[in-house]
């Protein structure tokens, strides 16, 4: 821009502000909107959650803890959690290395089937389970009585027979806690995938290339620059991946039975609490969620301030 | 260490990148490999390190110092490979970029922290960056990333460094730089250098020796000089720099271009129609007829930015010609746009006549 004329610089500068500068009472108008929607959809109702449940004072709040079936409800999805986030990560990057790292026959299939539990609603999820562990479903047979077999010769018949070597009791996954934790990892996996195969496939191999062309083997490859490089999109991806895995309701609520102090979650717990019209109880365990969600929400922010900075420091390059 | 490539085929899918390649390298030698983009350069690169497999063949075999390297993978054959987008650790500082290569070692033949220290600082202070050991890639600009992508590949102590385009991604200035430095770096250390490049100036200035590929195979091999001065194919002196392609005829072992004779070494006994290759400085532009024969031409355009004036004519055919001049050539000759001048090839080449008959 150096060798432009004076005048030349001047009004291209002002024609760039006219056209950016909206009359005042458009811009009252949007963020006007803007501010009425958000108090009416989610600070409204958040505060009301809070109001409810410390109607009757801090006490009363507390107290609606101090039962065994509060105690269970948060051991349970305290629990869930504690299975399926670990099966996620797993699963996560095993499936984001694959898909970003690597091309085989498939891979566009592969992705669609991990959106797959965004698709279908949680319900759906849940009945899935029913229909495959469920005591008429396609495994609850084996379940209800499960044993090994392997086939074997028989010299004396001259024929090939099934022998049972090994029986167990009967299993119980519906209607008990290994039926919720797989409805919550059904519906959580896409998380942690879903996070991390934008950046790794923006990433590409080349790093990878070099640390195996310096002799690292395939574990401290993935140990020392994979996982280094796309932590803290995993980080996003487990907070994500939590709040829904404590918050679920329609999957859980199918394969539960909703024994209370057994088989419920927070979210059973409070839909109990309020279909029995105790509402400070109710409420108050739905402000563990809402407090949830609320801390769910900072770290996301954090996490989301802290992938953007890393992004940005990136392409900053001074030339030599 | 020698390296050699014997009978290589290299396709993915249905297309073929390397086409039954051959070549030898010796030891301290830097080898660059030229070619335009898709000419399978890169793969032949890759090849070496381990970085792709070989299709598998009859005769096919990379050798290193004699010894096939085929069931070797990129991590034991101990090459230095140096990316064209550096593919630095971008978590890690450059300290621990240049160590990794020692750090990842089985505890047996694991260096010292005292000893990684010393080597780290003695190749941080080979590539001319000590004192950027806790810097981290992304403050670095794109030839100091380049320098210390380098170090990192030396660190491993490699038998051979394999560079794939190393400046491709840099502006012109810092390329020219680095050019030079990593051939003084080669003579200081020796080891055996395979750069790919498509940049053919680049190919020149710094190899020992170039090897010009195209479409999946090696047109040409040989020392910068004798690429340049003796191209054994249009190819090579198309893609060695500017050329000028004129439609003549050879008659009884002489060549013409229209009624201009051109002397042409080696035609003896040739007829039929041909093409002849002359580079932009081996043509004479003359003001007016001196009983040379001559093409009647006219100045379209005068390049005067640098160190030779580029003049652009028209022949008599309504064709292109690019002559290089000196400067003081030009300013003797005086020329301006639009000026006639008569024009004779000093020197050309022809590489197969179009038909003989």
């Amino acid at each position: 821009m150096t060798g432009l004329p004076t005048t030349h610089v001047v009004r291209g500068g002002r024609q760039n502000r006219l056209a950016t500068k909206e009359p005042l009472w458009l811009k009252a108008l949007f963020i006007g909107t803007t501010i009425t929607f958000l108090t009416l959809f989610l600070v409204l109702p958040l505060a009301s959650v809070f109001a409810e449940a410390l109607k009757n004072g801090v006490g009363a709040y507390l107290k609606s803890f101090n039962n065994h079936a509060a105690y269970e409800a948060i051991k349970l999805t305290l629990i869930t959690a504690a299975i399926s986030l670990p099966l996620n990560v797993v699963f996560g990057l095993a499936a984001s290395w694959a898909i970003a790292k690597f091309d085989f026959v498939g891979k566009s299939f592969l992705l669609t089937l991990i959106d797959l539990p965004f698709a279908v609603s949680p319900v759906i999820s849940g009945l899935i389970f029913v229909l495959l562990f469920g005591a008429q479903g396609w495994l609850g047979w084996w379940l209800a009585e499960p044993y090994l077999s392997l086939p074997w010769y028989s010299f004396s018949e001259g024929a090939w027979e099934w022998t049972r070597i090994w029986q167990g009791s009967p299993i119980r996954i519906i209607f008990a806690v290994p039926g919720i934790v797989l409805a919550t990892v059904f519906v959580t996996f896409p998380f942690v995938a879903r996070e991390l195969i934008p950046l790794m496939q923006e990433q590409g191999t080349d790093e990878e290339q070099a640390a195996l062309s310096l002799g690292a083997n395939g574990w401290q490859t993935f140990w020392r620059v994979t996982l280094p490089n796309v932590k803290w999109a995993l980080l996003y991806g487990v907070v994500l991946s939590n709040a829904r895995a404590m918050g679920e309701f329609g999957a859980v609520s199918v394969v539960s039975g909703h024994i209370r102090g057994k088989t419920n979650t927070i979210p059973l717990h409070v839909e109990i609490l309020y279909n029995e019209y105790n509402y400070v109880a109710a409420f108050a365990s739905a402000s563990l969620l809402a407090l949830l969600a609320l801390a769910t929400l900072a770290a996301k922010s954090a996490l989301e301030w802290k992938l953007q900075r890393e992004a940005t420091l990136e392409p900053k390059t001074v030339e030599a | 260490m020698t390296i050699e490539v014997l009978n290589v085929t290299k396709t993915f899918g249905n297309y073929r990148a390397l086409d039954n390649v051959s070549l030898t390298v010796a030891d301290g030698e830097l080898v660059a490999l030229l070619g335009p983009s898709g000419s399978g350069k890169t793969t032949l690169l890759r090849l070496i390190a381990g970085l792709e497999e070989p299709d598998p063949g009859e005769g096919t075999a990379i050798r290193f110092d004699g010894e096939d390297v085929a069931s070797r993978g990129v991590g034991q054959r101990q090459v230095g490979f140096v990316f064209q987008h550096y593919a630095l650790f971008r978590h890690m500082s450059v300290f621990e970029n240049v160590a990794f290569g020692l750090r990842v070692r089985p505890r047996a033949t694991r260096p010292s922290e005292a000893a990684i220290r010393e080597k780290v600082s003695s190749l941080l202070k080979l590539v001319q960056l000590d004192g950027f050991a806790k810097r981290y890639p992304s403050q670095l600009s794109g030839g100091q990333r380049q320098r210390i992508a380098l170090a990192r590949a030396l660190a491993i102590e490699p038998k051979v460094l394999l560079l794939d385009e190393p400046f491709g991604a840099l502006d012109a200035k810092v390329r020219q730089g680095l050019r030079e430095w990593l051939r003084r770096l080669h003579d200081e250390i020796h080891v055996t250098t395979l750069l790919v490049t498509h940049d053919q100036e680049e190919a020149l200035e710094v190899a020992d020796r170039v090897v010009v590929m195209n479409h999946a195979k090696i047109e040409q091999v040989g020392s910068p000089v004798d690429l340049f001065h003796h191209p054994a194919s249009e190819f090579v002196m198309d893609f060695l720099g500017r050329v000028n392609v004129f439609r003549g005829r050879v008659e009884d072992g002489k060549a013409w271009v229209r009624d201009l004779p051109v002397e042409v070494p080696g035609l003896a006994g040739q007829s039929g129609a041909t093409k002849l290759y002359v580079r932009p400085h081996e043509l004479e532009i003359e003001r007016r007829l001196n009983g040379h024969p001559a093409m009647q031409s006219t100045v379209q355009r005068i390049q005067l930015a640098g160190a030779i004036v580029k003049v652009g004519l028209v022949g008599p055919d309504g064709d292109d010609i690019q002559v290089d001049l000196s400067q003081e050539r030009f300013a003797t000759l005086d020329l301006r746009t639009g000026d006639t001048v008569y024009v004779s090839p000093k020197k050309a080449r022809i590489f197969t006549p179009d038909y003989v008959i």
